[in-house]
């Protein structure tokens, strides 16, 4: 009988990288919920929108460099960079900023560098500073949280929708009548103005922990997280390292001086410090790859995100924690390089 | 005894796989019949081909020595059953993953008949050391796990260590392959006295006994067969069932703690590991006299109806072993020689079982066919690695062929042990690649030595050339002087004579 010859080894994990992202994208799910519960339906339209220009940016780039799109998209990497730009923009964002975003990750992030595996910067986070920094101004419309704020006026459906895909909210309302500074604005500009931590938490979009409708994505962006550390998709180095990195200088900061330094359950609860633990950070492609490069990686990310909230002119800095340490990963690489079995160390006892 | 002892040393890695081994070790070893024609291939070991001693035509006894050991490192062959040498020429073999090589074929007259011992056994401990080796050497024994080293030659390495003590590797790690777990059920015996047989040999006085804490009548056997030869120099531990935990510089790791250094044997560290089927080999040998003429092989795989274990004639064509495990199935894909972690694929049964073929796995489906996707660095492959290597970073150095960095990076440090292939989310065959890259290497590195000798060749011809045409102008030189010189005298005893004359 005859046979055909293959390599070994001739057996195979059911891990694939389609598998991977799919995983990634189910365990956003009840945040995604819980975003909309809170939220309102523009997190919806921001996400169809992303997701339509990530993967015709992604078509067309495979197409410029001169291979089929679907080798690309079969791996739904550029959905996930989509629905990370969705959790990143606020509620209410006109299309084409989400467009901007969406298409600057994929094509300039993600394949001018030589497509997936090849980027240096996490396409999501690249895509999100970029509006971030060119239409501040569009970044600001986060809607109050539901059952926060009782003067505060809901945008129905159809709204929501126009406003996506027009900029324009209905006559007689003002951006004042329809969203709310997040708690982290809050943080920074009230205790600008001297006010303490203690009168800040008061106001009615905080939470228990953080903001409110925020602690929630929160949680279930860490139940997600879990999930995904339980499932193997994800290690524990990065989310923990980001964590320490963002909460033990908190804790320390909040310790000496409770009054101009918000608890640690704050940094935890506000912003985008889960998401970024969890599913940003741990991007394996633009993240260090030993595991003592991840911790140290990870540290980094968490640490940056405090300074920036602490000192920098920005309310968060999770994005710019990433990319900055993205920047970093070669060196970390090359630094944390484990020790190989039978190179020095120990051999005779 | 029986406690299970974990105060070991720790893998980096590895990987918990389905055992699959339960499926053919419901019955016991079973023989299989005598083919009708028996391939016995000149090299089933590490080092030169062995050198035939008979000639075609001619009629040979089961036991009889058919090659025997050439060069420096080397094993003999014997003919594994009676009856005619009908060829010796190339025939697929497993090793060339079913392409040919030399073999001899002899086609068996059925009496399985066997020459006499050939001495009288003598009994080892009156053997000084090196003439036991030396006896051990003529028994064909090769390292049975599947390396096949020539053993006698592994313990003379060995020797110029300082070896404290043994180590009897019983960790058979990868899936479906259970021929040394039967052998441990049912020779444990033959194991502990070969073992004791290597002690002698070796001169030590300890021995670590490896085996999976998966495998309780193999270990329960094996504490019989230690209780009654009552020698504590003999330890048995157990270790966690983890592949690629029997590697043998994996087992040292585990058992001692120590680690064998790159590009190093284990002598380095003290240790000998051997196989049990070795063990048991070198039993047969020196106490019963008996060559290495078979050797226990699992036949396994859903590509087989009925896996087992048998114990098959050396040169018997690996379909008669599926024959006697009940046939292919109607499914079976793929044939592998060994495991389903490091074994050859090869492309046709007529192979024989050779001194290597510890399993025979028939698989209805390849998975190693999906598509290779970009690598997404998530760092899966440097987990399971049992050496702590970056198999990512050495991907990306051996698709760019970087010699320097595959270096600095371990490329010879992996054992290919196939971990990082098996986890990889991109379907990146990373064994395959970095045996790849790793001959590449070995063939620059032939490439300088060669460049290397053609170039002190050159210039040593250079330099006789030099030389030769010194001395012919230096002969030159003295010739003209001498003819000068001569010349000189000459016209002086012309002149001379003539004024003679003219007196």
């Amino acid at each position: 009988m005859q046979f055909e010859r293959l390599n070994a080894p001739h057996v195979r994990s059911t891990a694939s990288v389609p598998r991977i992202m799919l995983q990634v994208l189910l365990a956003l799910v009840p945040a995604a919920i819980a975003h909309v519960w809170y939220f309102g339906p523009g997190f919806l339209f921001n996400l169809i929108i992303a997701t339509g220009f990530c993967v015709a940016s992604e078509s067309a780039m495979m197409a410029a460099r001169g291979r089929p799109p679907e080798d690309a998209l079969s791996d739904y990497s550029a959905i996930v960079t989509a629905a990370l730009i969705a959790f990143a923009l606020p509620s209410l964002t006109p299309w084409w900023v989400t467009a901007i975003a969406s298409t600057f990750g994929i094509v300039v992030a993600k394949h001018l560098y030589g497509g997936i595996g090849f980027n240096v910067f996490n396409p999501a986070m690249a895509g999100y500073v970029v509006v971030l920094v060119a239409f501040p101004a569009d970044l600001n419309l986060w809607v109050a949280p539901r059952m926060g704020d009782t003067d505060y006026t809901t945008l129905s459906l159809v709204e929501t929708l126009t406003f996506t895909l027009t900029g324009g909210l209905p006559d007689a309302l003002t951006y004042d009548a329809v969203s709310r500074a997040t708690p982290l604005d809050l943080m920074k500009s009230g205790l600008n103005q001297m006010q303490t931590v203690e009168e800040i938490r008061a106001l009615p979009t905080m939470g228990d922990f953080g903001g409110r409708g925020w602690e929630w994505i929160g949680n279930f962006l860490a139940l997600g997280g879990i999930w995904l550390m339980i499932k193997r998709v994800i290690r524990w180095q990065i989310p923990l390292g980001v964590l320490a990195g963002l909460l033990v200088p908190a804790t320390i900061a909040f310790m000496i001086d409770p009054g101009s330094n918000p608890g640690p359950g704050y940094h935890l609860f506000s912003g985008a410090t889960i998401l970024c633990a969890f599913f940003v950070a741990t991007d394996p492609v633009s993240a260090a790859t030993s595991t003592r490069g991840r911790i140290v990686y990870g540290i980094g990310i968490g640490f940056l995100i405090y300074a920036i909230r602490k000192w920098g002119a920005y309310a968060d800095g999770a994005a710019f924690g990433v990319l900055l340490m993205n920047m970093a990963v070669p060196a970390i690489d090359a630094i944390t390089r484990p020790r190989i079995v039978g190179h020095g160390g120990a051999s005779r006892e | 005894m029986s406690a299970p002892t974990f105060d070991l040393g720790k893998l980096h890695g590895g990987m918990r796989l389905e055992a699959r081994k339960s499926q053919s070790t419901t019955q016991g070893i079973r023989d299989v019949p005598i083919p009708k024609q028996l391939i016995i291939p000149l090299k089933q070991h590490v080092g030169d081909e062995a050198q035939p001693v008979i000639s075609i035509g001619e009629r040979v006894l089961k036991g009889q020595l058919l090659a025997e050991h050439y060069g420096s490192l080397g094993a003999p062959v014997h003919a594994s059953s009676s009856g005619k040498v009908i060829a010796i020429e190339p025939s697929p073999v497993t090793r060339r993953y079913g392409d040919k090589a030399p073999c001899i074929i002899i086609e068996t007259d059925g009496e399985d008949q066997a020459i006499e011992a050939w001495e009288d056994p003598v009994d080892y401990r009156e053997l000084d050391p090196s003439s036991l080796m030396q006896k051990i050497l003529q028994g064909g024994i090769v390292g049975l796990g599947g390396a096949v080293f020539p053993t006698a030659q592994k313990l003379m390495q060995a020797t110029s260590g300082e070896i404290e003590m043994l180590i009897l590797n019983g960790v058979e790690c990868e899936p479906y392959i259970s021929c040394d777990d039967m052998l441990m059920r049912e020779s444990a015996a033959s194991i502990i006295s070969g073992a004791r047989i290597l002690m002698h040999a070796m001169s030590i006085e300890q021995c670590l006994f490896g085996v999976e804490s998966d495998k309780p009548e193999a270990i329960r056997a094996l504490e019989d067969a230690l209780s009654t030869y009552d020698d504590d120099r003999v330890v048995l531990k157990q270790i966690p069932t983890i592949y690629p935990s029997g590697g043998e510089d994996q087992l040292i790791q585990l058992l001692t703690n120590r680690e064998v250094p790159t590009g190093g044997l284990p002598s380095d560290v003290g240790c000998l590991v051997q196989n049990v089927g070795t063990a048991a080999a070198v039993h047969d040998w020196i106490v019963d006299g008996q060559p290495l003429l078979s050797r226990i092989t699992t036949i396994s795989g859903d590509g087989v109806l009925n896996p087992i274990n048998v114990r098959a004639r050396l040169g018997t064509p690996i379909a008669d072993l599926v024959e006697a495990a009940g046939g292919y199935t109607d499914r079976a894909e793929v044939l592998i020689i060994g495991g389903p972690m490091t074994g050859k694929s090869i492309s046709t049964d007529e192979v024989p079982v050779v001194k290597a073929t510890n399993c025979v796995l028939v698989l209805s489906e390849a998975p190693s066919r999906e598509r290779e996707l970009p690598c997404i660095r998530c760092g899966e492959c440097a987990e399971v690695c049992p050496v702590n290597l970056l198999p990512q970073q050495l991907y990306w150095h051996a698709c760019a062929d970087n010699e320097d960095k595959l270096r600095e990076f371990g490329l010879v440090d992996c054992i290919e042990c196939g971990c990082c292939d098996l986890v990889c989310p991109s379907h990146i065959p990373l064994t395959y690649d970095f045996r790849m890259a790793k001959a590449r290497i070995r063939e620059l590195e032939d490439e300088k030595a060669r460049a290397e000798r053609a170039r002190r060749r050159f210039e040593a011809r250079e330099q006789r050339l030099k030389l030769e045409e010194r001395e012919r102008a230096e002969e030159l030189q003295r010739q003209k002087d001498r003819a000068r010189k001569t010349g000189k005298a000459a016209i002086a005893e012309i002149l001379k004579r003539k004024r003679k004359k003219d007196d």
